[in-house]
């Protein structure tokens, strides 16, 4: 055994020696994790390596936040992706590895519920219903319409979701069921979008529920349906304005980018990250997010300057949180 | 019993080339089931792709605008690590095929290896990816690169190369063996002069039956951490770096991050701009043309081979 794990270590060295010495010189700018904040990553990076005329080279993963997280914690990547706050676990983790990190919200995302547009009897619904419609109870009882509300017709109820790995389900139930992958489990249930947006697109009595860009790219085909602010008690279209003025709740959630402290003393992240920040607003609508407010983006530019680590959601995914209130946190940081 | 009339044998004949026929037609029908299949597939993919499939999609690297996206980082992701894994699997395999058919004492160990190797191409790829994942890329240390890949679809494929060499040396008839043996030559010589020589084109339908596998593996690869978006090529060798006065080395190539055909295929069919599935169409079609066109190599060659063969 003794022996065996000795000739492994001197291959190890052996592969290093050969191979690594010249790789590490590239300037690369690491990224990996959530497939949420991909797409605006990605144009981030896709921009950046143009301005620079590819003198620095970013590469973008998806390993999904958790997968991203463990990556970043295991000082592999200088960003991860991330469409929920770091976790208690996670922030064990990146301690124990001595990864200090800066948390940068870059957008909005607003989970949509879409319904089908021939359909004509949904003009908006309430959480309380959806609630009905999704919780764990409602598994082989609610099939029809009027089980939820009886003013709906005696139609069976198709339902369409994300699977139970993403971080859209993970935020769907906390924000309707009131725990966090809770959810009845027969409906029909994919990791890819496009399925969920063919399914719903076909089908009279579908709902179903997914990432705005989703929607935004297939309104001909699709209707957003309106939820019913719990505050307010005005039902709300899914729209980036409103998900900006911060009516449209509780189905909207910031997303992230956590940057690793001891990668921003690397000029090539620290430019990225600066590039990041200067045209958020502009990318983020191009691919179809809610751009946050560019004070938001100003002050996640001085947090990297001034090394203000950490998270302010100390470990715990929040419901319906705002800007405002993410904005005073970090003051208080 | 009663000796059969005339009538009654040409029942039974005409029975019995009923049922020649009716299998006959079933066979056909299978036969024209899959190639149906393949050729829709094929043709539906080309449909829907064709607005893309210009010079420009392989010479663009992809992007979030789906009309400028190209497949640049991602084919030449695959032929690269389908390099690597030709070159760790080749001659590991067949060395491996030669040793178990011409070497191995026929014992119980031989039993048990040759039962794991068959066990080994049945193991599903992902487990060929968690292991790459500890061994390549953590214990070695090679890192989210090509040579990580290749070496793990070559431990993915190698069973196939294996069983692919044993079969093609078994079909060489005993007497060659003897012959050679006959007139004094060692057994590395009959092996060099005769048996590699003739088993050549069956060890080589293997490699490329292999390697086909290989090129649409998607999930050891997602495992061992290829990228989606990678807007830049591996290092040419000996060309500039940037840094001022170095130039890449031979094999910095292998150490390089990369993606691959059908990691590119699976992210466009998953954005919501639904531009992007021409892209994915187009992108499915050319890995079809590449399987494609492996296999025409192989024939071509297993061709040429079986003309040199003389007996």
């Amino acid at each position: 055994m003794f022996k065996q794990s000795k000739l492994v270590s001197a291959l190890a060295v052996a592969g290093v020696a050969l191979f690594g010495a010249t790789a590490a010189q590239a300037q690369i700018v690491k990224i990996d994790g959530s497939s949420t904040v991909y797409p605006i990553t990605e144009a981030v990076a896709e921009d950046f390596q143009k301005a620079k005329k590819n003198a620095i080279k970013v590469t973008v993963g998806i390993s999904g936040t958790g997968g991203g997280f463990k990556k970043f914690c295991r000082d592999e990547t200088d960003i991860s992706n991330a469409s929920r706050p770091i976790t208690a676990k996670e922030m064990e983790d990146c301690k124990a590895a001595g990864v200090e990190y800066v948390e940068m919200p870059v957008a909005y995302d607003a989970l949509t519920v879409v319904i089908n547009p021939k359909n004509a009897f949904l003009k908006q619904a309430t959480v309380e219903e959806l609630k009905k419609l999704w919780e764990p109870a409602a598994q082989g009882t609610i099939t029809k319409w009027n089980q939820v509300n009886p003013a709906w017709p005696d139609a069976p109820v198709k339902l369409f979701g994300a699977g139970a790995d993403s971080g859209t389900f993970e935020y769907f139930t906390e924000a309707i069921v009131g725990k966090a992958k809770s959810s009845r489990g027969d409906y029909t249930a994919s990791e890819d979008d496009n399925v969920l947006v063919q399914g719903v697109s076909r089908d009279v009595n579908a709902i179903g529920y997914f990432g705005y860009a989703y929607y935004a790219e297939n309104m001909s085909r699709l209707k957003g349906l309106p939820i019913v602010n719990p505050k307010t008690g005005k039902a709300v279209e899914p729209s980036g304005a409103n998900v900006e003025n911060g009516t449209y709740v509780p189905l909207s959630r910031p997303i992230f980018v956590y940057v690793k402290l001891k990668s921003l003393d690397k000029p090539e992240v620290r430019e990225f990250v600066e590039f990041y920040m200067k045209n958020a607003d502009k990318l983020v609508r191009e691919v179809k997010y809610v751009p946050l407010p560019k004070a938001i983006y100003d002050g996640n530019l001085k947090h990297a300057k001034d090394k203000k680590i950490g998270t302010v959601f100390g470990g715990k995914n929040e419901v319906g949180i705002t800007v405002d209130e993410i904005m005073k946190r970090e003051a208080k940081m | 019993m009663n000796p059969m009339t005339t009538e009654q044998i040409r029942a039974l004949i005409a029975r019995g080339k009923l049922k020649d026929t009716v299998f006959q037609a079933l066979g056909i029908i299978c036969l024209a089931v899959g190639l149906l299949v393949i050729f829709l597939l094929v043709g539906d993919m080309l449909i829907r792709g064709m607005a893309r499939l210009n010079l420009e999609f392989f010479t663009e690297f992809a992007s979030r605008r789906a009309a400028q996206s190209g497949i640049l980082s991602a084919w030449v992701g695959t032929l690269l690590v389908m390099l690597v894994t030709a070159l760790a699997a080749v001659p590991l395999g067949v060395a491996a095929g030669i040793y178990l058919e011409e070497y191995a004492k026929r014992n119980w160990v031989t039993d048990i290896i040759e039962i794991n190797i068959t066990n080994l191409a049945a193991v599903p790829s992902i487990v060929y990816g968690l292991l790459a994942l500890g061994i390549f890329v953590y214990t070695f240390g090679f890192g989210q690169s090509i040579l990580s890949a290749g070496l793990t679809l070559a431990l993915l494929i190698l069973p196939i190369v294996i069983v692919a060499t044993r079969e093609a040396i078994r079909a060489i008839p005993a007497m060659i063996r003897e012959g050679s043996m006959a007139v004094g030559a060692t057994r590395w010589q009959t092996c060099r002069y005769h048996i590699i020589p003739y088993a050549m084109p069956g060890i080589l339908t293997g490699v490329i039956i292999g390697l086909a596998r290989a090129i649409g593996e998607t999930a050891p690869i997602i495992t061992i951490g290829a990228l989606t978006f990678i807007a830049f090529l591996p290092p040419v060798p000996f060309a500039p770096t940037g840094v001022e006065g170095v130039s890449a080395g031979l094999f910095d190539w292998v150490m390089s991050p990369f993606t691959v055909m059908p990691i590119q295929i699976f992210n466009w069919t998953s954005r919501p701009d639904p531009a992007f599935e021409v892209n994915a169409a187009a992108a499915g079609f050319v890995l079809m043309g590449m399987v494609l066109s492996m296999n025409a190599v192989a024939i071509w060659l297993r061709y040429r081979m079986r003309k040199n063969i003389k007996w």
